[in-house]
């Protein structure tokens, strides 16, 4: 267990490493220019000698590999740098935005995890049926919907046509952060989570179903059907159990799918999470903040991979006897 | 054996059709779906996408079947014209990433060192989600189309690639290979004549099945604005354009277009899944 957990925390940092010499290189390379994006409109008002300055002071007359060890160098020590749009350390906003975001992500991802799960069992205990069929048509074209589009059509349906909720943000417009009560902040949450979740069910379903399918024509329950038990108690004794386990790791899995979907949700609703920051970041040339989150995402997603290692080394006994054969 | 083909042919099943035909009639229909879109983005002239302020704003009628937009451009024809840019767009992208995922996966069979290089790039390029890479190379390559393909060919090919080396893994150990391997041939020779043909079946439903997610992914890299510049008749474009006359209640702007590009992905996703059904019927007609 404790090898488990070292080997992983090894694999996560060289993971970071490479990565993170990955995405200096990418970005390094760009077009954009730094200085022009910390300055803005108003490149045209410093002179060749100012703008050295700055150059200096940031360190971008230094080659290349000396850069980006400095850049190491200073996250290692927990400064991530200040963000060029925001005026702000990028450690700040990135736990600002998280929070936000951590929310909407959450609530969709366990009402995306619970109704796939019961609509792929629904469909597998059914299979052939026309229950089946709208279900895994339902999934297959989910599975092809742009997210955002999605989010359009709803902002259009309940936002600016029925006028039941919001059409934005994660809070009233002109509020302060203080007066802002829980029932607003759950109403400005509804069509993005809906967005999030409703799209998310697809691949939990499908996958459930096929496994479902899979364990209904194994012999062990042609056995218990034989003895005579039939829906749910045998779904409840012999299906669940060999059913759950990959279906909850799959979902746990997933957590770059859903960082994709809350990029594009977030984008839709202008609601200030993660994903709305760094797109204005890669917008804006904020590469601070650019580099900043795309390290946190990948501790993010490997968080979401090693959960779902995780649950198999500690709930399924089959690995166990395995690890020792190793 | 028995336990396998129970595993995979449930009993259940009814057997009034052929899996086998129909999938094969679904995959053409799909196909010429397709073709019919790609040859009428061709032949549709750019008449529509005149800016005409005395047609603005209209909803849609059988004049114009998508309705207008604020410039008096007919939708319709901005939803074909953008559709069969993303087709190509899709096609390019879809066709370079399959061609990495093939040579990287035959790293496999060559060369042991290159090969784990190739797993770690593999791992690497999974641990960061989609958007984020596609945004980071879209940002290092300054947007624009040339921007898109590259970045959509160097973040789909992952995925086919494990595919195809679970699939060299399983060939490398069979007898037909180590035999070969006796009478001296070369690994390269082997590649060559024994393992790439057992691939193309699956390269080519994972070249299809890379095309969809392209083509979604595209649209929404150039909804975030990291994609295509405005001026392309792009989806989109056109959905992020009409993100700012949500409250007009103008919705043929948004609809129209987003329900054809989801469309065209089901159709690719279908088309790629049936065609596994005829090509790899034991692994694809499980579902």
């Amino acid at each position: 267990m404790i090898k488990f957990i070292l080997r992983k925390t090894g694999k996560l940092a060289s993971l970071l490493i490479a990565i993170s010499l990955l995405s200096f290189i990418l970005v390094s390379n760009s077009p954009e220019d730094p200085v022009q994006s910390y300055i803005g409109a108003e490149i045209s008002r410093i002179s060749p000698e100012q703008r050295k300055n700055i150059e200096e002071y940031w360190g971008l007359n230094r080659s290349k590999p000396e850069q980006y060890l400095l850049w190491v160098k200073a996250v290692f020590q927990g400064n991530l740098g200040e963000s060029l749009i925001y005026r702000k350390p990028v450690s700040e906003i990135i736990l600002e935005r998280f929070s936000a975001s951590i929310v909407l992500m959450g609530i969709s991802w366990l009402l995306s995890g619970v109704f796939g799960f019961l609509l792929g069992i629904l469909a597998g205990m059914n299979e052939g049926s026309i229950l089946d069929r709208f279900i895994k048509s339902y999934s297959f074209i989910m599975a092809s919907t742009p997210a955002f589009w999605f989010g359009l059509l709803l902002l259009m349906v309940f936002a600016a046509w029925l006028n039941w909720f919001p059409v934005g943000l994660a809070s009233p417009a002109g509020s302060l952060a203080g007066e802002v009560s829980l029932i607003d902040k759950l109403k400005h949450l509804v069509l993005p989570v809906a967005t999030l979740s409703i799209g998310g069910v697809a691949s939990i379903a499908l996958h459930t179903r096929e496994k479902i399918i899979e364990v209904l024509n194994s012999e062990f329950i042609r056995f218990a059907k034989a003895k005579g038990e039939r829906g749910i108690k045998l779904f409840w004794r012999h299906g669940l159990r060999n059913i759950s386990l990959p279906a909850i790791s799959l979902h746990f899995a997933s957590f770059g799918e859903l960082f994709g979907g809350a990029v594009l949700t977030e984008q839709v609703f202008s609601y200030p999470g993660l994903g709305q920051a760094i797109v204005k970041a890669g917008l804006g040339g904020d590469v601070p903040l650019l580099l900043g989150i795309t390290l946190f995402s990948v501790v993010f997603i490997f968080v979401g991979n090693f959960m779902a290692d995780l649950l198999y080394v500690v709930i399924d006994p089959r690995m166990k006897i395995k690890q020792t054969h190793d | 054996m028995t336990e396998l083909i129970s595993k995979y042919l449930p009993l259940k099943r009814s057997e009034k059709y052929n899996r086998r035909k129909r999938a094969l009639a679904t995959s053409i229909i799909g196909a010429l779906i397709l073709l019919a879109l790609v040859i009428s983005g061709f032949f549709i002239g750019t008449d529509g996408l005149v800016v005409n302020f005395e047609a603005a704003n209209n909803a849609p009628s059988l004049q114009h079947p998508f309705g207008t937009d604020w410039l008096g451009r007919d939708m319709f024809v901005r939803t074909v014209k953008g559709l069969t840019l993303s087709f190509w767009v899709g096609l390019l992208a879809a066709f370079i990433s399959a061609l990495i995922a093939l040579l990287l996966s035959l790293l496999l069979v060559l060369n042991k060192t290159l090969d784990s290089l190739v797993t770690g790039l593999i791992d690497l390029f999974l641990a960061l989600p989609h958007i984020v890479t596609l945004i980071l190379i879209s940002f290092m390559l300054g947007g624009g189309l040339k921007g898109v393909v590259i970045a959509l060919a160097l973040t789909h090919w992952p995925r086919l690639a494990r595919l195809l080396r679970a699939e060299i893994m399983q060939i490398k150990n069979t007898e037909y290979i180590t035999v070969s391997r006796n009478m001296g041939k070369s690994w390269y020779w082997i590649a060559r004549h024994h393992i790439l043909p057992h691939l193309i079946p699956q390269l080519i439903i994972g070249f299809i099945l890379t095309f969809p997610h392209a083509i979604l992914h595209e649209a929404s890299i150039t909804f975030l604005g990291f994609g295509l510049s405005s001026d392309k008749p792009a989806i989109g474009v056109i959905l992020s354009e009409a993100m700012g006359y949500l409250s007009s209640g103008m919705w043929w702007l948004a609809l129209f277009p987003g329900l054809m590009l989801l469309l065209m992905v089901a159709v690719f996703d279908s088309l790629g899944r049936n065609l596994r059904k005829v090509f790899d019927p034991f692994k694809g007609q499980k579902g």
